[in-house]
């Protein structure tokens, strides 16, 4: 909402030492925030004065530029015995005669932009001839500012006052509830109230009780109030004044005819929009009524529209003529020759307004306010006003007959303790003033006493223009943002004893640390993908990850899903690293992946009360799946080049460590097996899991991606990945953990190599020996791996080392031998191992 | 006898001395504490005096075995320390060498954030509570006190799921946990929820259509306005550092009554840049004050809507985006940034929040 400081001050009593400055703050502690001020005679201190052009030489340079030497009356700024002074000018847009403005010796523009007579082109330079931008006014610096010259501005005089720009225009953030600030009369209330100043509503005209004006006919509740006025005999052509011009052009409308400004006028001073009809061009009675089905309408912008049955209508007997409170129809336009008018002040549903304006995309001044909800006791005394100004400035006479369809339905009543507003708020607040803030803003307070508390009770009815104030609570708002809240002082509460961060909570924190610690850069990327992505990765049809949530208004088409999977974002943040020359990355992302289920609508129970346990049940249970999943992907180096040694390549061993560092963190210790799943290579890609009452319960995959993904993606070669479910990960990680007696006996050591077959997992092999060897078998570890003709074509060797102790002896070499033994027997049941001869 | 006795003795120290290695000193041992040295070829000639003299000789030959082997050792420590101390100016290394067992990893600024805001509040009795980020509508909007017309509800403001029909969208705020929590749980209840959430907006360097949210929801008995500004300043004072306050002005939310937008004190410069050019601060752009969110008593129809009595309960809830935070608070200069993925980003914080 702009609001031009001056017609803001003459409505709200406003006097010296109040400016501009010193208002705007407290309009914003009272909730009233202003964003701006735009003030751009504040930015210049001395004077700018109207000058004449005496005559002018122009005078081409050696540079290409032709300068204009010109000499300049200012009336009394003129040096002591001349009639002008001289000042070199570079604009061209202006002739001998011309009235323009100049910025005298001593004044500094916007920017510090010092302002002194200086030698420059041959000539004393004495002032400035200001274009817009210069005096930071407006952005134009095609040429200087030529003012208008009738009637003739005073040589002399001060010319930002001319220009308008000694008068400071707010730009206030009117929030929804406080659409009555969407008026001059309901900031200038807000204003006087907070300021001591003396507000004299222009707009207190009751309404009459009589109506024997032009018929009206109310046929939907929507529109429970038309008032409808007639003016005769208006000249068309009566121009707008310049007062009124100004206002317009301060508040950003822009003058048409002084028809339609007085409409414009009287909406921004009272809030209330008002539409003017050709009173000849009407056809039997008005009646507002809802569209029937296929009805149309041509708006005023010429567009021919279907209509809802849901738009709220003004019609008469040839049908529609407006659309209530959006535009109105072109065939009672006002033409260039309308003198007979009827003027329309009504009060619409404000749903039903907002509703029809986004239909029709016909968001407008009018519009806006009437979604925000006007005053419903205001529309007489608008379009009163609205006549009494085409009567004055338009040489009208306002018809005596008046028009009033309908009732102002009644405000309704509260009550609360006198003392709820200092409990909410934490002020001290007596209940007198309780009531004196609340009278001051209107509203009709009856105080009677409290029978059980020994607290007043305050009986309230709001004015019709606070249609925000209902609850108990918007009347603590309303005393408590006129006093401000900077009284507030400050307490802690004291919670009750908490249980701190869940494990769950406590878990993922040590996942995500864990796996930044083993060196890899979290992301949080957008979560939306495309079918495109899902094909990339080389997803079947029946894939889960294709059971993809659709959304209704994607942000973008080309991304219109949420996604079912990390690793789209994270091989595109790949793509963006390497475009920007940094070829090696290690990073992850934990975060929701959402997988499309069938449970069908939400329900939307009431609010006046708490849910039944069975709709919060369904309310809770209706959303698609969304589980948390961590993924991590590697690519070009693990590290670079170094002094002590060559690069080592991000491989496949980095991402399954990337899980078992996560698992580990939350103490599980992961089982891996391999697996064929896109989008990794067949033959590297492990599945992570965990076996669970001897089922294998699966977490995820890991591994190098498949080449055709590598290259369809645009990746580094064999760059890697690892997915898993992170909740389901939590879900079985232990919640606490033992701790045996440490044995001090001497361990003994015992080296076996096995020879299997090369497609045998290795992880099959040393899970037989552990099983085999049995609770002596302190540790096993691979330590090689032999593939060549002394073991034969197809075969691999395994060689392990086996740590075994006893925990209340010294083993024997016997022992040992023979847990050994039994070992590698368990080996060559399940994997079919031949020990290698030493 | 004696003479003999002195030259063999000072022909062992000077041998001693002479070696400079323990090789050196090896050798010198060898000759002349060894078994055929002279002063054992002299020990065993004992033995052939006569008796009388034996005891003279023994004496003699004793204590100048002692000398022998008091100079050897204390030669051998000499060597020892000299050898030490060259061995160590050889193995010097240059220990300015970079070294690296993995590349340098890193939380994203918002994660970090997330767990340092956490510990204030955990650290205060509260605790921390999720949800959904694809949230019921009725959640995030209706039982929040958002009337069905609500702008914000227009496909123009909010992701819905398809078909908007069912009534299922992206989480707009936090504040649904807010409700879950209401309805699971109970009052008195001191929440703080974080987590991600989503708006049709555009995507630019201030905008981003996924961003973070903390909110906090404390209900009990006799919570007001005075209780959510302490817990405000205190939160920038754990955040910002002492002294660090926060301002209160009124302003409009359907979730709260009486709504207030909340301003950080400047934490660089403390207001000291307002109205002074020559102190220009980057970080509030020398307002003094920092925009950093929504607050307000909670709607007593929030309450009514998950069944708790406002005549005895009420509370007061806030929230703040923690993109913008970090924005402000690391002078982070692009939004977008945080979501493309460029690893140089998150690595200039790493070790989390500071």
């Amino acid at each position: 909402m702009r609001v031009p400081y001056t017609w803001l001050a003459e409505l709200a009593g406003l006097t010296e030492p109040s400016t501009p400055q010193s208002l705007a703050p407290i309009l914003t502690d009272a909730g009233l925030q202003v964003e701006k001020i735009e003030d751009p005679a504040s930015a210049i201190s001395g004077p700018v004065v109207v000058g004449r052009v005496l005559d002018f030489v122009d005078e081409p340079q050696k540079n290409g530029k032709v300068i204009r030497w010109c000499h300049v009356d200012v009336g009394a700024y003129n040096p002591e015995g001349e009639n002008a002074r001289g000042i070199i000018c570079g604009a061209h847009n202006f002739a001998v005669g011309d009235y323009v403005c100049v910025a005298l010796s001593g004044t500094v523009l916007p920017g510090g932009f010092a302002i002194a007579a200086r030698k420059t082109y041959g000539h004393i330079s004495d002032g400035m001839i200001c274009a817009e931008d210069e005096l930071g006014i407006g952005e134009d610096h095609s040429g200087i500012i030529v003012l208008p010259s009738d009637p003739a501005p005073e040589i002399g005089s001060d010319a930002l006052a001319l220009l308008g720009a000694r008068d400071a225009v707010y730009e206030i953030d009117v929030t929804p509830d406080e659409g009555y600030c969407l008026s001059m009369r309901g900031v200038a209330r807000e204003a006087a109230q907070l300021t001591g100043g003396v507000f004299a509503d222009p707009y207190a005209t009751p309404v009459p009780a009589d109506s024997a004006g032009y018929p009206v006919i109310l046929e939907s509740e929507d529109c429970p109030v038309f008032i409808a006025l007639r003016v005769h005999g208006v000249n068309p052509d009566a121009p707008s004044p310049e007062w009124m011009k100004k206002r317009l052009a301060q508040v950003g409308m822009r003058s048409i005819s002084c028809l339609v400004d007085i409409t414009n006028y009287v909406m921004w001073e009272s809030g209330q929009p008002l539409h003017a009809y050709d009173a000849t061009t009407l056809q039997g009675p008005i009646r507002v009524r809802k569209a029937h089905p296929g009805e149309r309408l041509t708006t005023l912008d010429h567009q021919d529209r279907a209509l809802s049955e849901q738009d709220l209508l003004i019609t008469d007997d040839s049908g529609p003529i407006g659309l209530a409170g959006v535009m109105g129809g072109l065939n009672t336009e006002l033409a260039p020759t309308t003198t007979e008018i009827l003027i329309e002040a009504a009060w619409f549903n404000p749903a039903t307004i907002g509703r029809t304006y986004r239909r029709h995309r016909l968001p407008s001044e009018a519009s806006k306010r009437y979604e925000r909800g006007v005053d419903m006791g205001v529309p007489y005394a608008a379009a009163l006003r609205c006549a009494e100004l085409l009567r004055d400035l338009a040489g009208g006479t306002i018809d005596e007959a008046v028009t009033v369809a309908g009732a102002v339905a009644q405000m309704p009543t509260q009550s609360i303790p006198a003392d709820l507003p200092a409990r909410i708020m934490g002020i001290d607040i007596p209940a007198d003033k309780v009531v004196e803030i609340l009278t001051a803003s209107g509203v009709k307070v009856t105080s009677k006493p409290y029978s059980t508390h020994n607290v007043q009770v305050l009986d309230l009815i709001p004015p019709t223009w606070r249609r925000d104030l209902v609850d108990p609570y918007d009347y603590v708002e309303e005393v408590g943002r006129k006093l401000g809240f900077s009284s507030i002082v400050g307490r802690v509460p004291v919670a009750p004893i908490g249980h701190g961060y869940t494990w769950e909570q406590k878990s993922r924190r040590l996942v995500v640390n864990a796996v930044a610690g083993a060196g890899f850069v979290e992301l949080i990327t957008l979560p939306f993908i495309a079918d495109a992505d899902l094909d990339k990765l080389g997803l079947a049809s029946d894939d889960p990850r294709r059971a993809v949530v659709t959304l209704a208004n994607p942000l973008s088409d080309a991304q219109p899903y949420l996604r079912t999977t990390l690793l789209p974002g994270l091989l595109a943040a790949v793509n963006r690293n390497t475009s920007r020359s940094i070829d090696s990355v290690a990073l992850f992302e934990c975060g929701s992946v959402f997988r499309a289920n069938d449970l069908g609508p939400e329900i939307m129970p009431a609010v006046s009360h708490r849910p039944t346990d069975e709709e919060i049940e369904k309310v809770f249970t209706t959303l698609p799946d969304q589980p948390r999943h961590l993924a991590a992907v590697v690519a070009g180096d693990w590290l670079p080049v170094r002094w002590d040694g060559n690069a080592m390549p991000a491989t496949w061993e980095h991402v399954v460590a990337c899980a078992e560092v996560a698992a580990a963190a939350v103490g599980v210790t992961l089982t891996r097996r391999s697996a064929h799943v896109m989008p990794w290579h067949p033959g590297r890609c492990a599945e992570l899991g965990l076996v669970v009452d001897e089922k294998w319960v699966s977490l995820g995959f890991a591994g190098e991606l498949h080449p055709t993904v590598i290259e369809t993606w645009g990746l580094p070669k064999r760059a890697c990945a690892v997915e898993c479910d992170l909740d389901a990960l939590l879900g079985l990680a232990p919640h606490s953990g033992q701790i045996r007696p440490l044995s001090t006996h001497p361990a003994t050591k015992q080296d076996i190599a096995l020879i299997v077959d090369a497609d045998v997992a290795s992880a099959d092999v040393q899970a037989a020996l552990v099983e085999g060897a049995g609770d002596l078998l302190e540790s096993i570890s691979l330590f090689d791996i032999y593939v060549g003709t002394q073991v034969g074509v197809g075969k691999k060797s395994l060689a392990y080392n086996l740590v075994f102790r006893a925990p209340d002896r010294t083993l024997t070499e016997d022992e040992a031998s023979a847990a050994r033994d039994s070992a590698v027997a368990q080996a060559t049941a399940t994997s079919g191992a031949v020990l290698r001869a030493a | 006898m004696s003479e003999s006795i002195d030259a063999i003795v000072a022909d062992a120290e000077r041998a001693f001395a002479a070696a400079s290695t323990t090789e050196e000193l090896r050798v010198a041992k060898a000759q002349h504490a060894g078994e055929n040295s002279p002063i054992a070829l002299a020990n065993r000639g004992i033995g052939k005096m006569a008796p009388e003299e034996r005891k003279v000789a023994g004496a003699q030959i004793g204590a100048a075995r002692a000398a022998i082997n008091a100079a050897l050792a204390a030669r051998q420590s000499e060597v020892e320390t000299v050898e030490l101390q060259a061995r160590l100016r050889d193995e010097a290394l240059d220990m300015t060498l970079p070294v690296a067992l993995h590349p340098q990893g890193a939380l994203h600024p918002i994660t970090a954030l997330f767990h340092e805001m956490g510990d204030v509040f955990v650290a205060m009795g509260w605790e921390i509570e999720e949800g959904p980020e694809a949230e019921a509508e009725w959640l995030n909007f209706d039982s929040l006190n958002f009337t069905p017309d609500h702008p914000a509800r227009f496909l123009s403001d909010t992701l819905f799921l398809d078909p908007p029909e069912d009534h299922k969208l992206m989480r707009t705020q936090t504040s649904p946990v807010q409700m879950r929590s209401l309805l699971t749980r109970g009052v008195p209840l001191y929440i703080v929820s974080p987590g991600k959430v989503y708006r049709a907006d555009e995507y630019d360097a201030t905008h981003l259509p996924v961003f973070h949210q903390l909110e906090g929801l404390a209900i009990d008995k006799g919570l007001g306005m005075a209780d959510l500004k302490g817990t405000l300043d205190h939160l920038a004072q754990a955040m910002f550092g002492v002294g660090v306050k926060t301002r209160l002005r009124p302003h409009y939310f359907p979730f709260t009554e009486p709504s207030a937008e909340m301003d950080l004190e400047c934490f660089v410069c403390h207001g000291e840049s307002v109205g002074n050019p020559d102190k220009h601060c980057r970080t509030c752009k020398s307002e003094g004050w920092i925009e950093w969110g929504g607050c307000g008593v909670v709607n007593p129809r929030v309450l009514q809507a998950a069944g708790i009595d406002t005549d005895i309960y009420s509370g007061f809830a806030f929230g703040m985006g923690v993109d913008r935070t970090v924005m402000f608070r690391n002078n982070a200069s692009d939004l977008r940034d945080f979501a493309e993925g460029d690893i140089r980003f998150a690595r200039q914080l790493v070790g989390g929040a500071r």
